[in-house]
């Protein structure tokens, strides 16, 4: 359990959470619910006026060096020294976590990241896009047991998103912990297997993605039905056993069906339900 | 130690790789200095018997060069990580406070020992200069640039703005190293701005820093020495205690 406050503005309180080694994790809520407050504790960022956090055992503060080592993290912000190339800025965040010699895990990192080419151009010079990937690198040099991606998504184009979900999924298939923030659900519904959700510091809901996809199930699902003539019927359904049943009224009035397009419940309607 | 290591050296290098701005600029300020004074005051101002002026202004410049140097590289340096946000890859690996303190300040004495060794080598062709105690020189600077490093990082890890900085440069750094003798000898001074001058933990360093150049000094060498010790001790301390609570820099 910890919390973050000062005086008027409490960020988190009462969070108690145990992320799964191997996990791939998500961490949903509003802006401003907490995400990042969350996850600068974890990282050693911010001090948590309560509570403790511990990485695979070690605590944050009291065995920080254990702890900073088994993380790795993708921060949210898009931050670089304009100062060095990739090259470097990847040497130089391998020494930091005391590692020399690390040319062969570099090379392999950014050949993943698609950043090869950009290897010895300077940090100032990359788009937006190129940037993300360099903090993807710089998270992963020192082969970190557990990732942490604070909105890694937020701005970059299709295809980068699509390489970097790639990568991220192949470090988890080889046993990286993976837990995630992002304000894009569809992502988190494809790629986690459990996911809290955050509201003004508190968490409102924790369970695997598919029992809180099946917690809206049912309620929700409509059936949207085009006839040939045109006409539109939109079927309420309590389960998709319903679904059969429903047609067979429509055809039994003489309409000829179309098209049908199913709405299942996702991630958005658990979101606006338990957030709103 | 690998942490230290780099974290030194990549302070080294982020000047290195403006040396134009960080090392070239301070020469050339110090080489003005040397012109205008050197040349309205030489002749007109005896300070030691037998010493030229010059030969007195130029160990002044230099250590004021040091000094200078050594608080502008940590101050800027971290004052623009925090305001870039490329302070998180320092923060976020496991990078003691100790290792953070001895990077910061070693690659402060560095850039400081350059910008002093530049000014030296240039200033070297227009005046005669004797060393009669190297090793009082180089301990000097070693130490005032260590306690002016460290100053730096108390400055940047307190400052939230770059214009915090240039005030604590501005309104505290530049006036205690004007007025701690690198134009005249306090002896010259009216007594009650001598006593104060005594006050100024920089009239040590320079007048220290002198004695290794001349053999004259206004106050003994050794207890200059242990005057900027002390402070060096005190100053590392306090910086120690703000790295340690993360005071500004983790929150």
């Amino acid at each position: 359990m910890y919390g973050k406050g000062s005086g008027r503005l409490r960020a988190l309180a009462g969070v108690s959470l145990a992320v799964g080694e191997g996990e791939f994790f998500g961490l949903l809520g509003p802006n401003g619910a907490g995400k990042t407050t969350l996850i600068n504790i974890i990282a050693g960022l911010v001090r948590a006026d309560a509570g403790e956090v511990r990485v695979m055992g070690a605590d944050v503060i009291g065995d920080y060096r254990r702890a900073r080592r088994l993380l790795g993290v993708v921060p949210q912000e898009l931050v670089f020294d304009p100062f060095f190339t990739v090259r470097e800025t990847l040497r130089i965040q391998s020494g930091y976590y005391g590692i020399r010699g690390n040319d062969a895990w570099i090379d392999e990192v950014m050949q993943h990241l698609d950043l090869t080419a950009k290897a010895d151009v300077n940090m100032r010079a990359l788009s937006g896009g190129m940037k993300r990937r360099v903090l993807v690198a710089q998270a992963l040099v020192h082969k970190p047991p557990v990732i942490v991606l604070d909105e890694p998504t937020a701005g970059v184009d299709v295809e980068l998103r699509q390489g970097l979900w790639q990568f991220v999924t192949r470090l988890n298939r080889d046993g990286h912990t993976i837990v995630l923030t992002t304000h894009y659900l569809e992502e988190a519904e494809l790629h986690c297997s459990r996911i809290a959700m955050l509201k003004a510091g508190r968490i409102v809901a924790l369970d695997s993605t598919r029992n809180l996809l099946a917690s809206v199930a049912g309620s929700r699902t409509t059936a949207r039905v085009v006839a040939r003539d045109g006409r539109q019927f939109t079927l309420e359904l309590a389960g998709y056993s319903q679904l059969e049943e429903q047609l067979a009224g429509l055809r039994a009035q003489g309409v000829e069906i179309a098209d049908i397009e199913l709405e299942r419940p996702d991630l958005e309607q658990v979101f606006l339900r338990l957030t709103s | 130690m690998i942490s230290f290591w780099t974290l030194f050296a990549k302070e080294t290098l982020r000047f290195w790789k403006v040396a134009t701005q960080t090392v070239g600029a301070p020469v050339l300020t110090s080489l003005l200095y040397l012109l205008v004074f050197g040349h309205a005051l030489e002749g007109r101002m005896q300070v030691y018997d037998g010493v030229p002026y010059s030969a007195f202004l130029v160990p002044g410049l230099v250590m004021m060069s040091v000094l200078q140097n050594a608080f502008a590289n940590s101050s800027s340096s971290l004052i623009q990580s925090k305001i870039t946000g490329n302070i998180v890859f320092i923060l976020l690996p496991p990078i003691s406070y100790l290792e953070f303190f001895a990077a910061y300040v070693l690659a402060s004495v560095v850039r400081g020992l350059v910008v002093g060794a530049g000014v030296l080598f240039v200033t070297a062709w227009f005046v005669d200069l004797h060393l009669a105690a190297p090793a009082w020189v180089l301990g000097f600077a070693v130490l005032g640039a260590a306690l002016l490093g460290s100053l730096g990082l108390v400055a940047g890890i307190c400052a939230e703005k770059i214009d915090q900085i240039a005030a604590f440069q501005n309104f505290l750094i530049l006036p205690l190293t004007f007025l701690s003798g690198v134009f005249y000898s306090i002896h010259s001074l009216p007594g009650f701005w001598q006593r104060l001058s005594h006050a100024n933990p920089f009239f040590y360093m320079i007048d220290g820093f002198r004695y290794g150049f001349l053999g004259h000094s206004d106050f003994p060498p050794g207890a200059s020495l242990a005057v900027v010790a002390a402070s060096f001790f005190v100053v590392s301390l306090l910086t120690l205690k703000l790295l340690q609570s993360g005071y500004k820099l983790r929150y």
